[in-house]
């Protein structure tokens, strides 16, 4: 059932999109266009999870932000204002990923509680729970909503599994028969999501390669370039709107680019920190990754230091452009509103911070 | 085929099958193979396999000597001849039993005139050759004695003499071609993980300029001469230094097995390497060696070896604390002599000969610390407090050679004393931690003495507030001025004296404290006049950019947990550097004089960063005044040079994005056909749903709805 409870909703009206400091301005010769963005954003602190944030997802529509954490109950979220709409009660492990379908109607969660679970949006009631013999990192929806991906992890001597599923439309006629189990590579798979038209699965993770299945056969059908390609962990991965490119994010300090069907290294964003998020702007030419410190690492980094921002990447150019500061731990969740005027960021801190671009962001020339 | 045995058939045949050959078609016997044991292929470390030594051999022989011209006698003297023989030799070792053997002509039954002596150990027959040969047994008889070993080796030599091949003269490689870069960059290495890389520091175009790299290229460390011509390498073989023109060379190796730490003379003339030796055995003693090395030559000129007590004073150091370096160099730029203390004595050696100065060490009782004058052979001398204050301590100055006292300071009360020389040898403070009345705590004061003036005047300074700490002190290079920290507490002062104020009569006064700094580290400017006041470590890397000339602060800047700083060899630049102390944040900054981050380097397991130090300058003391008075119209051309390539960066930039913006767009153009094409096919994945609008901006409204439900109904008659 949805529980609704008072929400908790700070708001705080302090300027906190830092541009860069000016002598990185120089960097980027930007004082020659004479112009410097000052970006001031009300974000909204959501707190309603006890544990670190692991997943944040967008509906459609862009007004529902559902997130995930380790304190086993999803939450939904008005995208607009921030107010908790409500939860999800039944899993019993941390939860790693969601995805929503197209209509807003069914929303599937996949968790360390060994399951991946079928939600009615609406009423909170759980339809249907897949159980599995290892923890559920990620889940996908297809194209059309009639498929889901689950990947499970490494566990107990099992190996790491990606898992076809069909949701029936009527929860009734649900069953836990996989349509296709790709016996996965090492190690854990952080992401697996649907290619374009859902002919094709692309799954990224411990082994740092990204890999292109045929969602038919099963058959790999790509293999990322171990040299130009990331060299330690991918954490995360995200398509773009159009599937036609996704960006991935990594433990080796850098975030790529990659073209869906061709697998080509489009872009690389250098960081000075680990990857645990991306995303990419639906509307801009803008990338935003986020990441920190190691867990272990995270008492010895100063907040100052700036580790823990959010940092806006031109796309195509591959340049810093700002970065927006708040969270006091890692950053491990990213997700763009679908209309690209608003994102969120879920951290370490168990926080999810919301933020509307103000209007200076739209105007923002490299 | 030896090779081809090691391995077995179905091995080959799957090789061949890899290699595209047909075995049966091969006829093994044709193959010829190159002659030589390396199959033709040249291995890269042959120079060095012949370089070495040839290995000795045991030939069991090593304790047989040979005795020649003994008295030729009968048979009947043989007995007494024997037991003489072996009455001498007796003497000088244990002979084996049966191990003295006279040969007997057997046709006249005479002795040939020489004998062999075996003896239990090669130790006791060396020594019985060094003491018997030689020896006179009566007028005509003097004994020649030689190893046995030897007598193989000399018959080997050829008759005749051949001329030694006298090498074809290579050419060197033009060390200093790096001081002839037109930009007039300076070169920097750096150390990350496994990799050691040098870089040009291209300030203008704000990045790294790569020069060369190389992979495990060190076991340990690297370090350049101080003039900046060779970077030394460490193994466990040796130290190895290396240059050139273009790509780094190795020059010469210095074999000293594992060598821990080395040390180049200043003039860039000798390289003194060091290594210990635990003893597995904790009563043994702890053996060091060093050896002293002519760097062009590569020629081992003197070694030392010792237990470590005799490397210490004792004092101070401790039982494995050795303070590196060991020997210190003196006689400015010549390294005409250099000197190490021991106990009561101070051991100062000349490299024309490599033996002590006058044959005999520098006795001084009790001496603990010493330092050479960076520009004249002057040494200063420290030795403390003896007999409960009875005797006071002391600093003198020696002159050497000739061990003349210059000028000589007692000191009372005091419990440790520091000295620090400015870069020019002009001055030299000694910093002076006295006792309190009470003795339970101390004070400091400086004593500064003005070397180049006459009878070394001395003055006595004391800071404001005489309790403060001193945590660092820093003399200007090549100037008159110092900075000092001082004070308790997180928050300490700085200060700043000039020895040039009060007209001819020349006094020490302050110039300006600056209160409360966050700062525990003083780095002058190579050039002197700029100053950084850093905040390493527990300071988290806050960084003050002071003009000591017009006293204002410049710039501040912060490198967060910066643990190292070091400016360019012209004072341009600073580099500020996160080492793996920890492991956060490590990395460079490269900041320009005046406090500009120009760029960073983010490079993880970062271990050291270091200049490429340069000579110095052959312009004359009044050339570069005449340039820095005329510094406008020197700056012209290198304005004009600036201007073009900041130009023509940004030029390049625009160019540059373009053409970014252009593939970019080809990519996109691509995607957008693909998507149209499939745009009914995702039609019908979405069973027919009409709007297939991602992308487009569909806009939400949100409504209130307001819903009322009735819970119960309850009626209540009012009155």
């Amino acid at each position: 059932m949805i529980k609704f409870s008072s929400c908790t909703v700070c708001v705080f009206a302090s300027p906190i999109f830092v541009p860069l400091s000016p002598s990185e301005l120089t960097k980027r010769k930007e004082e020659e266009r004479g112009e410097e963005a000052i970006i001031i954003m009300r974000p909204i602190l959501m707190k309603g999870h006890e544990r670190p944030l692991t997943f944040l997802k967008y509906n459609r529509e862009g007004d529902l932000l559902f997130s995930c954490a380790k304190d086993h109950t999803p939450t939904v979220w008005f995208a607009d204002d921030g107010d908790r709409l409500g939860t999800y009660r039944g899993h019993n492990g941390a939860v790693w990923c969601c995805d929503v379908s197209r209509d807003s109607t069914r929303l599937v969660t996949g968790s360390a509680d060994q399951s991946a679970k079928l939600w009615d949006v609406q009423t909170g009631t759980q339809l249907y729970s897949f159980t599995f013999n290892s923890p559920a990192r990620s889940v996908d929806f297809s194209v059309g909503d009639k498929l889901v991906i689950i990947t499970t992890d490494p566990f107990m001597g099992n190996p790491s599994t990606i898992q076809v599923k069909r949701i029936a439309r009527d929860p009734a006629d649900q069953t836990s028969d996989s349509v296709l189990t790709i016996k996965g590579p090492q190690g854990r798979i952080n992401r697996a999501v649907w290619g374009p038209l859902n002919k094709t699965i692309i799954s990224a993770g411990e082994d740092s390669i990204i890999r292109i299945w045929d969602s038919e056969t099963g058959q790999l059908l790509k293999e990322s370039d171990k040299e130009s390609g990331h060299q330690k962990t991918i954490s995360s991965l995200c398509m773009s709107t159009d599937k036609s490119h996704f960006l991935t994010g990594s433990a080796d300090k850098s975030a790529k680019l990659w073209d869906t069907r061709s697998l080509t290294l489009l872009k690389t964003y250098q960081m000075d920190r680990p990857v645990n998020a991306v995303a990419i702007s639906p509307l801009l030419d803008h990338v935003v990754i986020g990441g920190g410190q190691e867990a272990v690492n995270v008492t010895m980094t100063d907040r100052r230091a700036g580790k823990f921002e959010a940092k806006f990447y031109h796309k195509i150019l591959q340049d810093e452009i700002g970065g927006v500061k708040g969270h006091f731990g890692p950053i491990n969740a990213l997700a763009f509103n679908p209309d690209g005027r608003s994102f969120s960021s879920g951290g370490e801190d168990g926080y999810v911070r919301l933020h509307h671009f103000d209007a200076d962001y739209f105007s923002i020339r490299m | 085929m030896a090779a081809a045995t090691a391995l077995s058939m179905p091995e080959i045949e799957n090789k061949a099958m890899n290699l595209g050959i047909d075995l049966s078609t091969i006829d093994l016997d044709k193959i010829v193979l190159p002659p030589g044991d390396d199959f033709g292929i040249k291995s890269d470390d042959e120079d060095i396999l012949h370089e070495e030594e040839a290995p000795e051999f045991e030939t069991g022989y090593g304790n047989v000597i040979v005795v020649d011209n003994l008295p030729v006698v009968s048979p009947e003297k043989f007995a007494k001849l024997e037991g003489v023989i072996r009455k001498i030799y007796s003497q000088t070792g244990v002979i084996k039993e049966g191990g003295l053997w006279m040969p007997v002509n057997p046709d006249t039954n005479m002795t040939l005139g020489y004998c062999f002596i075996e003896f239990n150990t090669a130790q006791e027959a060396k020594e019985a050759k060094e003491k018997t040969d030689g020896y006179k047994l009566d007028k005509s008889h003097i004994f020649v004695v030689d190893m046995f070993d030897d007598i193989e080796r000399y018959m080997n030599v050829p008759d005749e003499w051949t001329p030694a091949e006298i090498k074809p003269y290579e050419a060197g490689d033009h060390l200093q071609h790096w001081l002839t870069d037109e930009k007039a960059r300076d070169q920097f290495v750096i150390r990350a993980g496994t990799v050691t890389e040098i870089f040009w520091n291209d300030a203008r175009q704000l990045r790294p300029d790569p020069v060369y790299q190389r992979q495990y290229w060190t076991d340990s460390f690297v370090q350049w001469s101080p003039l900046g011509t060779y970077l030394a390498t460490v193994h466990r073989q040796g130290a190895a230094v290396w240059g050139g023109k273009s790509t780094f060379n190795r020059i010469h190796r210095f074999p000293h097995n594992q060598v821990k730490h080395i040390d180049f003379s200043p003039g860039e003339r000798f390289l003194v390497t060091y290594s210990s030796q635990e003893p597995s055995n904790p009563r043994d003693t702890h053996r060091v060696v060093l050896n002293i090395f002519d760097l062009r030559t590569g020629k081992l000129m003197r070694d030392f070896k010792g237990s470590v007590d005799d490397f210490t004073t004792g004092g101070s150091g401790g039982l494995s604390g050795i303070s590196w370096p060991i020997f210190k160099w003196g006689g400015g730029k010549e390294d005409k002599y250099f000197a190490r203390i021991g106990k009561n004595a101070i051991y100062v050696y000349e490299t024309e000969t490599f033996i002590l100065v006058d044959k005999k060490s520098y006795k001084v009782d009790n001496v603990v610390d010493f330092s050479w004058s960076p520009t004249d052979s002057i040494l200063a001398l420290f030795v403390p407090e003896l007999g409960g204050g009875n005797q006071p301590a002391r600093v003198s100055l020696v002159q050497m050679p000739g061990k003349v006292e210059l000028r000589q300071k007692n000191l009372f009360s005091v419990s440790d004393c520091k000295m620090y020389w400015q870069s020019n040898g002009e001055y030299l403070a000694v910093k002076v931690d006295r006792y309190t009345k009470t003795k339970k705590s101390t004070y400091t004061g400086f004593e500064l003495f003005r070397i180049k003036e006459r009878d070394i005047p001395i003055e006595v300074l004391e800071l404001d507030n005489k309790n403060d700490k001193i945590i660092a002190f820093a003399w200007e290079p090549k100037g008159h001025r110092f900075a000092v920290i001082h004070g308790d507490g997180p928050r300490p002062d700085v200060s700043f004296y000039s020895m040039k104020t009060g007209g001819i009569t020349a006094r020490v006064s302050k110039l300006t404290t600056l209160k409360a700094k966050q700062a525990n580290a003083l780095y002058w400017s190579p050039a002197g006049r700029f100053i950084v006041l850093a905040g390493l470590k527990g300071f988290n890397g806050q960084l003050e950019f002071y003009n000591v000339d017009d006293l204002e602060t410049m710039a501040t800047g912060e490198h967060f947990m910066c643990t190292d700083i070091e400016w360019d060899p012209t004072g341009r630049y600073v580099a500020t550097a996160v080492t793996s102390v920890h492991e956060m944040e490590n990395g460079f900054h490269i900041w320009s004089f005046n406090g500009k981050l120009l760029y960073r380097i983010p490079k993880d397991h970062f271990f050291q960063f270091q200049w490429r130090p340069r000579p110095p300058s052959l312009l004359s003391p009044e050339k570069e005044e005449e340039i820095s008075r005329n510094l406008r119209k020197y700056s012209k051309k290198y304005e004009a040079e600036d201007q073009d390539v900041s130009l023509a960066l940004s030029e390049q930039d625009r160019k540059k994005r373009r053409a970014l913006q252009e593939e970019w767009e080809t990519w996109t153009a691509r995607w957008k056909q693909h998507h149209e094409e499939e745009r009914e096919l995702r039609l019908q994945l979405r069973d027919g749903e009409p709007s297939d609008d991602e992308g487009s901006q569909e806009q939400y409204e949100a409504k209130e709805v307001e819903a009322e439900e009735v819970l119960d109904v309850h009626e209540e008659i009012v009155d």
